[in-house]
This record gives structure tokens, sequence and C-alpha cells, in this order.
């Protein structure tokens, strides 16, 4: 092993060995996998890529995608902006939250080419040179994580959340914010930070 | 995924033609699709983009409301008219999903999401009707907590998994189609299928038709209604049951009544005879609406471990009935 392997790289190349294994352990679980290997293959046609340019925190991005691409699977994959998460990859989680022309979606569920001339805002995009944005520095000063993993994706909705309107009392902030989940449990510090920011906003 | 194709259409004529080509499918919000295409139960060729579409707006006059069927979950549910005239609407929606999926998903797409029945989900389970014609039910002998009592067969028991579908069903929308032959409407209690020996169609939609906006006539008992979800947790969850009421008080009677539950039936399951024991009753006549919800029960088939839903929607209406008959 290098010196210079970054944390990122040691990543991906554990994440791909986590991959084969994993893969092979749904296999030997699944007990449809025969059934479905004897079906005949589907005919269809092989797809293009496409060329996009997507807007990213006020920049163009051009990139080329399959159109299957997500939103969130460009901005990581293919455009290295790794701030925005990958927790369950099927809209459950809010890890992956970032702003569509300034409403918060799942990254995960859009695909990359339905995004084609809108804004799109990740959390690469909220701070001002070396400035947090208010609700990043709430999170820090209120400890609103533990782990970290869910909190790009709680601060982009939060931002959201304040914008809405929907950050009145504690009660509003706990429901509009259900669809961010934090496994470490920082709920209470998560929603002090969220009333800090909403009442200075 | 299995690979596909994209286009982006821009005039529904145009989506239309389009879609009928084999293989083609149209993509609303995504919101659901998405997590079927990555389950791989469904595997399009083509997808046609439909979110450049004009049907979005959202009207609201004296005679009703006129919703397009690309508008989001969370426009309908702020829409200043759909609050006051229709509020068990803009209840439902704000009781669905997360606000992020809210953001996302469509008004038409919302009414044709599929089950969340598990054994549907997760295709490691052979037998699933829905999913695989044929195959066998897991549900009815498997975990079924969350299944239907009233409109199940012996192919499938899964729930309708939409609330707004719920409330629109109350109060006795119009759903707006556009296909190859032309436009039409059925009322959307007429909209979604019983599973019957063909779960798999899950409504009436012909080949190539789309959803192009859905109606909802204004009426006071619209005006005072309520959307009640009960769930496992407070947020973020679909309903063990649900009830979307709407009464018509005067002079302290109840001279209207609409009654549709969700979690508890196959499709959002209007109760008409519940409806009919509350006409006539005094408001708020403890005795008299529990007589009233007690006919919730007529036809119910619980499974092994959903016997709790018959008194939990029981409950369930009466809860919201309560709170409808305080409203002003």
């Amino acid at each position: 092993m290098t010196t210079d392997l970054t944390r990122r790289a040691f990543v991906e190349t554990s994440g791909l060995a986590c991959g084969v294994v994993a893969a092979g352990v749904t296999l030997g679980l699944n007990s449809d996998a025969g059934a479905q290997a004897t079906e005949p293959p589907p005919d269809r046609e092989p797809a293009s890529e496409i060329v996009l340019t997507l807007r990213i925190n006020g920049a163009p991005h051009d990139v080329n995608v399959d159109p299957r691409t997500t939103l969130l699977d460009a901005l990581r994959e293919r455009l290295h902006l790794t701030g925005t998460k990958k927790g369950c990859d099927m809209g459950a989680c809010g890890a992956c939250t970032v702003h569509v022309d300034g409403r918060r979606v799942n990254a995960c569920l859009t695909l990359a080419v339905m995004v084609e001339g809108k804004e799109i805002t990740t959390i690469e995009g909220l701070a001002r040179g070396s400035e947090l944005h208010p609700v990043q520095q709430a999170f820090v000063d209120h400890d609103g994580f533990q782990c970290g993993y869910c909190t790009s994706g709680q601060i982009m909705s939060a931002v959201a959340l304040i914008a809405e309107g929907r950050a009145r009392n504690d009660a509003e902030i706990r429901e509009f914010m259900s669809g961010n989940i934090c496994r470490c449990g920082a709920y209470p510090n998560i929603v002090a930070a969220i009333r800090d920011s909403a009442r200075r906003a | 995924m299995h690979p596909f194709s994209y286009t982006r259409a821009n005039e529904p004529q145009a989506a239309i033609a389009a879609v009928q080509s084999a293989g083609s499918e149209f993509i609303a919000g995504g919101t659901d699709i998405l997590q079927l295409l990555k389950a791989g139960q469904r595997t399009p060729r083509r997808l046609i983009d439909i979110n450049a579409l004009p049907l979005a707006s959202i009207e609201v006059d004296s005679t009703g409301a006129r919703i397009g069927a690309l508008a989001r979950m969370s426009d309908v549910a702020d829409h200043p008219g759909i609050v006051e005239n229709f509020p068990a609407i803009s209840q439902a929606l704000l009781l669905s999903a997360s606000a992020q999926l809210r953001n996302m998903a469509s008004i038409g797409g919302n009414l044709l999401q599929r089950t969340r029945c598990t054994y549907f989900r997760d295709a490691s389970f052979v037998a699933c009707n829905k999913r695989r014609p044929g195959s066998g039910c897991a549900a009815i002998g498997g975990e079924n907590r969350m299944h239907a009592i009233l409109g199940g067969s012996d192919a499938c028991v899964a729930t309708h998994p939409s609330d707004l579908a719920v409330a629109l069903v109350a109060l006795e929308a119009i759903v707006r189609l556009l296909g190859p032959d032309g436009g039409r409407s059925v009322p959307i209690a007429e909209f979604h299928a019983l599973p019957g020996h063909s779960p798999h169609i899950e409504n009436v939609l012909r080949p190539g038709e789309l959803i192009i906006g859905i109606d909802v006539p204004a009426a006071a008992h619209a005006r005072r209604s309520h959307y009640l979800k009960v769930r496992d947790r407070t947020s973020y969850e679909f309903a063990l049951t649900s009830a979307a009421v709407g009464l018509d008080i005067a002079d302290g009677r109840v001279h209207g009544a609409r009654i549709a539950m969700g979690g508890i039936g196959t499709k959002p399951w209007r109760l008409q005879a519940v409806e009919g024991a509350l006409v006539g009753t005094r408001a708020g006549d403890a005795l008299a609406w529990k007589a009233a919800a007690d006919k919730l029960a007529v036809g119910a088939r619980p499974l092994e471990k959903n016997a709790f839903k018959i008194e939990l929607a029981k409950r369930t209406i009466l809860r919201a009935l309560g709170t409808v008959a305080r409203a002003t």
C-alpha cells in the first residue's frame, strides 16, 4: 500500500471488493435467481450515451451519461461531487437530498437526463468561500451529527425547510424533516440546529 | 436497471403516439418507477418523459378544482384553494411520503403507484400474482399485518398505497384521460380495479392512455372534510388505516356524508353503508355514529395477522368524524 493512498481511493477499492462478495451472497440467498436465469433475455436496443450539460452550483458541467444514470450517480461518479451521499438509493433515507430549481428532491430517484437545464444545488454549493452557510455552521455549533453520513442530506433538506417556512416549531421541523433518516439518532441536535437557524434567518 | 433509451415529449398527443411503440413507458415524477426499474421489476426499452407537457396547472373556482396530472404533490397540498375547499386532499398529501418525494411526485403518478406489499416489492420471493401472474400469493399465508381486509381475492390481498386516492374517492373526483382514440372521464371510484383473478391489472387505463387531470366537484362536505392517517410511526410511513371523511352539517344534523378509507381495502374503499347510517343523525351523536362505523365490518375478511384493522378502522372513522364535527 502506497503512502499517498487517499481515503476515497481506499473506499472505492474496498467497495469494489465488497460488491463482489455482496453479489455472491445475494445469488446464494436469492430463491428466485434460478427462475430468473431461465427466462429469455429481453429484446432491446442498446442504449446510447447522452451528452448533457448540467448546471450545478451555478456552473455548467458537461457529462456523457447512459440514460439510466441517476443524478446522484452523475454527481458522485462522473463529476466527483461526492458531498451528496448514497444511502438507501431508493428514496427512503434522504442522504442524497439536493435542490433542483430551489426545491429539495432525492437525487437517487432523479434521472440525470431529466434535470438538464435546471439549477442544481449540492452541499458543495452552500458555503461562500471559506464561510460556511448558516445552516452548516448551526450543525457544527449544535453538534448535529455523529458519523456524519446523513449530514449533507440533512443540511440540504433543512435549508429548503426554512425557505418553505416549515420550521415554526419543533413538531413541524420533525414532521417536515422526516424524509431524512439519521441512524446515529442525532435528531435532538439536528432539530436544535434547524430551530436556531430558522430563528436567525 | 435494464438499458432503455430516453425521449422527451412536448405535447400530449406526441407523448401518446410515442408510448405506443413496443416497450415504451411514461415517466413523470419518477419516484415509484425508479424504484421499480432499480429492482428490475420494470424493463422498458424506452422512457417517454412527460414532464414538459402543459398539464401542471391547479385551478379552483366555485364549481370545483381542476388539477393537472403533472402538478406536484407539494404544490397541490399548499394551494390555498385546495386547503380551503378540499382540506382532506391537502391533508392526505401532506401525510404522504416525505417533503422531497412530494416535491417530485406527480398527481397522476400518485394514482398509479404500485402496492407496498413486501412480497411484491422484493423480487426474491417467487410467489406474487401482481409481479408474476399465476405464481401465487405469499402474503395470504405470510406476514399479512399490513394487508387488506376488504376486496381481497385468493390471488391477492395487497392494499393500494395512495392517501390522495382515498381523499379523491370520498370527494367523488373524476379522472380525465387522453388516449389514441381521444379523451374520456372516469369516476375515481371506478378507476382502480379489484384484484380478482388478475391482480396485475390495477386500473382501467387502456394501452397508450395518459392521465391528464383530476376534477373535484365543489361541495359542502368537501369544505368540511378531513383526512386522518394511522400508522406504525408518526411520519413518513404508509397507513395501517386511514380515513377521508366529509360531512354536510346544517342545523346540527348530518345532511350528507362521504367516507373512504385507506389501508383496509385492495383499492381506495368507499363506505356508503356507513355514510347512509350517518345521514339524519345529530352531529356528534356518539351512539349513532358508533353504530354507523360498525357497518364497515360488513363483508370484511381479515387475514391471520390483521384482524385488528376492523376495530382500528372503526376508531379511525370516529376520530375523523369528531374532528370534522368540531370544524367550523
